[in-house]
This record gives structure tokens, sequence and C-alpha cells, in this order.
């Protein structure tokens, strides 16, 4: 196949173009500029965007003998992810941008170029694994990234190449040293790439300016503090709240109110939840018969837990958990699993976190 | 491979090559007082005089530099400087945005760090700079530091008429520096002629090895150093020597300067047939910069070798892509150092729209083009282009 391997500067996506290359495809790296003014080194805990993690990608494609070529995508980022981000914040939902990236950037975007240009698919660094179509869990639990790729269609997938899920981290950092590159000991990147420091809560202030509204007890209904702007909150957060309860016990983000910009807070009882309603949901193959038994994963590195999914109005989902779950938020995306110890838990979809009970 | 980027790199001439190897097996230190030296010495400054007798200049006018984008920050900053040293109104700059980031930067440096102004000449469509506009520009002189205005353009090969910007900056009483780094080997270059103050060249443009340049200087203008040190280049420029690139260099220059008449007469042939090959192939191409058999002082107004085309609907990094994968190799004019393509900054000034500008090829031909790379590219730039246009209408 001619195939386009997105290279972040990364190990994961660095070895995943060797493999390419190593299985006989005709493999052009590709990095993915995605922001307009990029930094000369690296930073913080990013690990794809700066001038230095594009040096890194293309010493990685230079040692490969492949063609390399950097692709500008810093308009569609912002538009489609960043811009994406900071409005499902302000209006009190909490959003995924790896996962929005994916859909509307890696695999849609690229792809589409890729596509356009004369190649058949696009191979990434994504730790999990893709064969006959499905689309499951990396052998290595701790570094699975499926959770992030839910969102994707059958079409995306059948022009997506996953080498890498089939082993774990550590090899692929062996495999990456024994090819002598220097990016085998790179560290990860963890946190969200546009925000370098970290600092979510100020990258969020910086762009909405402060919204000061109440603190509300939901035990009390009595108004308890103040707080700068709701998207300084997530549901389930725990820290950082400003407030200390009379009965001395913890208190969680139960709901974000951005009309009224009422921030709901609550006792670790009442921040539990046994049931997600949401809007209509993505299938990564075909539709599957509702109701159907499951698991389901709401976070990047949360466990995924039993449920039941019935059909709800609109065409969304109903996700009875079979466990309760503290921090499920609106915004969030339920990734459906079906279990598979054998295979690797299969991605059967997601869908987008409505409301929850 | 069908190499269509001289402009960028052009192969070493063989006669430059065997000499800068054969200087390459010896050692000395030109600044040495001993046997050995002394040859380094020698092989040096008949290499100096050889380079100013090419190019119409005094030996001693002949800096010897580690390329184009030294010469050009020594040209803009260390005339600036001396200039501003000698009369503190001086404090105006006055350049094409159409220059080489070498001269853009500079220039911008100083506006930011050293309390330069900046007047930006308007360039005409086809990216010449005229006489009247450095005139208009330059006002009495009074306040001008430098002006700098290159000889020909490196994306779409316009040439501007050096002399006559010369002289009317000399007018006024004001040096004028000039990029000809494209220039050299492709047009009739001399230095004492032309008038110019200060002249930039640089040796793998014209066949001679990278990392080797010089900055011609007419005796009479002071130019504040930028390395300080040895003082080897009087006392403008200090460092070692490098006199094996110094032998390539001017064993190049002087090669590509005796045969440049031939030699470019056959690359502006073939280069003729490209642009119309390319053009009844993709008939809404644009050939931009100016037309192929303008004249400018009576020579070409374009550099012989240069093809720049837009390719409306296409993206110039998606063409380019697919053309280095039917192996020919040309680029999009310029690309910010973490490797992504930006519009021309050449064409946006212009006058041209950002669209146009994206869409862009430059194909630059030089000494050991051949027929075969003409009928490469005529091969396959139909498909390439409908291929990139799919893609740009993502």
């Amino acid at each position: 196949m001619r195939v386009v391997a997105a290279m972040s500067g990364g190990v994961d996506s660095a070895v995943a173009a060797a493999l390419a290359v190593e299985a006989g495809h005709d493999v052009t790296g590709v990095h993915l500029a995605l922001s307009p003014d990029r930094q000369q080194l690296r930073s913080g805990s990013r690990g794809c965007c700066s001038v230095e993690d594009s040096h890194d990608a293309r010493r990685v494609a230079d040692e490969l003998g492949i063609p390399f070529y950097v692709w500008d995508l810093a308009d569609r980022f912002r538009e489609d992810v960043v811009e994406d981000f900071v409005a499902e914040y302000a209006a009190g939902r909490t959003p995924n941008p790896c996962l929005r990236c994916n859909e509307k950037i890696k695999f849609s975007a690229v792809l589409d170029r890729a596509r356009a240009l004369g190649f058949d698919a696009v191979v990434t660094g994504h730790h999990a694994r893709l064969v006959d179509g499905e689309l499951r869990r990396s052998v290595d639990a701790a570094k699975d990234q499926s959770y992030v790729l839910g969102v994707l269609t059958p079409q995306q997938l059948a022009h997506a190449v996953f080498p890498l899920g089939e082993m774990t981290k550590d090899r692929v950092r062996e495999l990456a040293a024994e090819r002598g590159y220097a990016v085998a000991t790179k560290p990860d990147s963890h946190d969200i790439c546009f925000i370098p420091d970290g600092d979510t809560r100020g990258f969020l202030t910086r762009r909405l300016g402060e919204q000061p509204g109440p603190v509300v007890d939901a035990a009390t209904g009595a108004t308890v503090g103040t707080h700068a702007g709701v998207h300084g909150f997530t549901v389930g957060q725990r820290r950082g709240l400003g407030v200390t309860a009379g009965d001395q016990r913890p208190r969680f983000v139960l709901g974000i109110e951005p009309v009224s910009r009422t921030v709901t807070i609550g006792t670790a009882e009442q921040a539990e939840v046994s049931e997600v309603v949401t809007a209509a949901p993505t299938w990564t193959g075909p539709v599957p018969e509702l109701p159907f038994r499951g698991q389901v994963q709401v976070r990047a590195h949360g466990a995924a837990v039993p449920c039941e999914v019935t059909p709800a109005d609109g065409g969304g989902l109903r996700i009875t958990l079979g466990e309760r779950q503290r921090g499920v938020a609106p915004g969030q995306s339920a990734v459906l699993y079906a279990p598979d110890a054998l295979r690797g838990d299969r991605v059967l979809g997601q869908a987008a976190v409505s409301a929850t009970a | 491979m069908t190499y269509l980027d001289h402009a960028a790199t052009t192969p070493m001439l063989p006669v430059a090559l065997a000499a800068m190897t054969e200087q390459l097996a010896r050692v000395g230190n030109a600044s040495s007082l001993h046997a050995s030296g002394r040859q380094a010495r020698r092989v040096a400054e008949q290499s100096r005089e050889q380079l100013a007798a090419a190019l119409g200049a005094r030996p001693s006018e002949v800096l010897f530099t580690a390329g184009g984008t030294e010469g050009d920050n020594l040209a803009v900053k260390g005339l600036y400087w001396a200039r501003r040293a000698a009369d503190d109104r001086r404090r105006r700059i006055v350049t094409s945005p159409a220059e080489h980031h070498a001269v853009l930067d500079s220039v911008e440096w100083l506006e930011a760090h050293a309390g330069a102004q900046v007047t930006w000449l308007p360039v005409d469509p086809t990216g010449r700079v005229t006489p009247e506009a450095l005139a208009d520009a330059l006002g009495d002189g009074s306040d001008v530091a430098v002006a700098s205005v290159m000889w020909a353009n490196n994306e779409i090969g316009a040439v501007s008429d050096v002399a006559a910007l010369a002289a009317v900056a000399h007018a006024v009483g004001v040096p004028l520096h000039t990029d000809a780094v494209q220039a050299v080997g492709q047009l009739a270059v001399d230095f004492a002629a032309s008038g110019v103050d200060a002249l930039t060249l640089t040796g793998h443009k014209l066949g001679g090895p990278m990392g080797a340049g010089a900055l011609l200087l007419r005796r009479d203008v002071e130019c504040t150093p930028l390395l300080h040190g040895g003082g080897q280049e009087r006392d403008v420029r200090s460092g070692t020597l490098d006199v094996a690139a110094i032998v390539g260099l001017a064993a190049a220059a002087r090669a590509a300067v005796e045969d440049r008449v031939e030699r470019t007469a056959q690359v502006a042939e073939l280069r003729d047939r490209l642009v119309a090959g390319v053009l009844a192939e993709v008939p809404d191409a644009q050939l931009n910069g100016p037309a192929l058999d303008d004249v400018v002082a009576g020579g070409p107004g374009r550099l012989p070798g240069n093809a720049h085309l837009s390719f409306p609907g296409a993206e110039g990094d998606a063409l380019l892509m697919l053309l280095d994968a039917r192996g020919i190799e040309c680029s999009t004019g310029s690309a910010c150092s973490a490797g992504v393509a930006r519009p021309s900054h050449v064409l946006l000034a212009t006058g041209a729209d950002p669209a146009r500008a994206r869409s862009s090829l430059r194909m630059s031909l030089g000494h050991t083009s051949t027929d075969a790379d003409v009928d490469a590219v005529l091969a396959v730039i139909a498909p390439v282009v409908e291929r990139a246009r799919r893609a740009g209408a993502r």
C-alpha cells in the first residue's frame, strides 16, 4: 500500500512508520503542524508540537529513507479542536480534544488529503489493535488508546493502520533503540498538546475571561462560595473548589449551569451516577442491536464498567451502569466495548454524554 | 532523477571540485608565517585575484565569507552601524519586501534592536524595484544609512537595473548593497561598472562549494564587523580562511563567468520550452515574474534558469510532494524552520493574492539540465496538477 505515516516526533509514531516500511509499504512521513506559532524547543509535557519535535520526526524519516513533509493544519486544528474545546467548557461540558482531533484532523483532514493525493491509508502510532476492520484494545492495557479512537467510523478505519497494537510500550522503545532512534528514550507526552504548561484552567480563563458565579452546596441548598468562571470546573472534580463544607466531608462538582454560572457541589454519594444518557452514537463497525450488554468507559484513563445499553429519545443511548461512577460529565465520550479477553476488548462505538442520573 | 532546484544549490563544477580536493589534502593556515602558511596564503590570494577579475572588482574589495547569509548580514548591519556611527541622523534603511530573508530579517532585527526605521520599496508586478521608486523612497538621503536591493530575485527571477539604482542612491549620497547571489554566473555582473558599494555572492549557486562566499566591498565604504577576532579580511571579517573552499569558489566563479553567455543561452532555451510545455499541458497555469523574453538594461530581465508558475486550485506543497514521488525535484519557495510551506513572500510583495502565492512552484534549471529533464516534467505535470487540485478541494 501507499501510506502516509503521521509522525509526531515521538517514539510511537517513529516505530509505527518503521514497521510500515519493514512491512513493505510505500511510506511517506508527514508531520502535522497544528500551531501557527510553534516554539523552537519542547517544553512542558507535550511531545508533538515544537520545531524540535518536527526535527525528531524528520530524523527518523531520513534514517528510514522515506520522504518527509510537514502539513500545515493549524487553521483546521484551531477551528475544529481548540475552539470546540473552549466552547464546550464555556457551555459547562467537558470535552476530550484528543478524540476530537482524531475525528476531525488525523482521520479526516489528513486522511482526506492523503486519499486525494493517491495514498491508501494513514499509519499512526496509536496503541490499539485493528484487525479485519475490528478496533480492539492494545495488548498493553496501561498504554491502550482505543478510547480516543472510539469516534472513528468504519470508513475511516478502513484506511487506518495501527502497527503497535500487538506490543507493549516497552517493546516499542526496544524496537526504537534497536534501530538507533534517539527518540527511543523520549518521554511520553501527556496533557493537552495546545496547553503546554498543563494549566487548563489558566488557558480557559485567558480565552474566556473571568465570569464569576455562585458555588451552591446541593446538600444544603446554600451558596457556599463564588468562583471565577464555570470553565474552571469539570463534573466530578474535587480539588480547587475553594470551599469547606460544614460537615468536613469532601465535596465534588455535581453540575455546571453555564447560564446562571452556578456550580453545584455535593458529597461523594451525590457525585456518583448510575445512568448516562447520550447524544446520537457513532459506531466503529456494524450498528449493534439495542438493547445490549457490554462495557462503557467515560475517560481516556478510566476503567471500563459493565453496562446495559438501551435506546433513548432523539436517537441517543441510555446507558445503565453496573457500578456507580463518579465524575461523569456532559461532553465526555462514553466509549462502548464488547469484552473479549482473548482478542482484546472490541470498541463498538461512542456517544457524547448529555445527561446523567 | 530530474533535478530542477538549481536556485537552491547547483552541482559543483568539476574544475572547482578538483581544485578544492587538491587543497584539502594540504596543511596550512593562511595566517601562519612558515612555509605551509605561506603556501596557503598564496593560494588564497590567487583565488581572491581570480574572483575579483571574474567580477570586475579589485582584489582588495573581496572579503571572503561563509556564504550569502553572512554577506547579506555583514553588508546590511555593517553599513548601517558604520553610517549611523558617523552621523546619528542616518536611521533609515531602504529595501524591498521581495528580498531574501538574509536581508529582510537583518533589516527587521535592526529595526527591533538598533533603532532603525525601514522604508519598504514598492516592487512592480514582475518583482522588480525601479529607479523611480528608489529615488522616491530615498528623498534627499540625509537620514538614510543604507539601501539594499537584490540584483536578481531568487524566487521569481526578476532582474533589477542595479546600475541605475546605484546611480540614484549615489545622487543623494546613500550606499547601495545588492544581494547578487542568484545573479553571479547567470547575468553579466561587473562590480565596478555596476557602481554598487557592496555585493553579496555565494559559491554553491554557481558551481562552487557550500559555506563559501564573498562580500565585494568598495575600499572607501566603512563597514562595522559582525565577527571579531583575527581581522583576516581587511579587519572587517575575522576567521581563519577556509582556503580549500575559497579555491573552489574562485575556480567555480571563473568558470561560470567564462562560459556564461553560451551556457545561459542553452539554459534559457530549455527553460522556455519547459514553461511553454507546462502552459500547454495546464492551460490555466500562470507564469509569475517577468516575461521570459523581458529585457533590463540590455540584458535578460529574468534569470535564464528560472521558471515560476502558479497552478490555481492546487497547493504548492502538494505539487512538490507529488513531483518528488515521481523523481522530479523542485521547490515551493520558502519553508519555515519547521518545514511548514508558507505562501511566497515575494509573490505577496508583487501584489499577488495569497491563493496564487500558495499555489506556486519554482523550477530552476542550471548547468546540468537537459532536454530529458524538461520531458520528464511535461510527461507528468498534467496528472500531478489534476491530483493536487483534488487534494486542494478537500
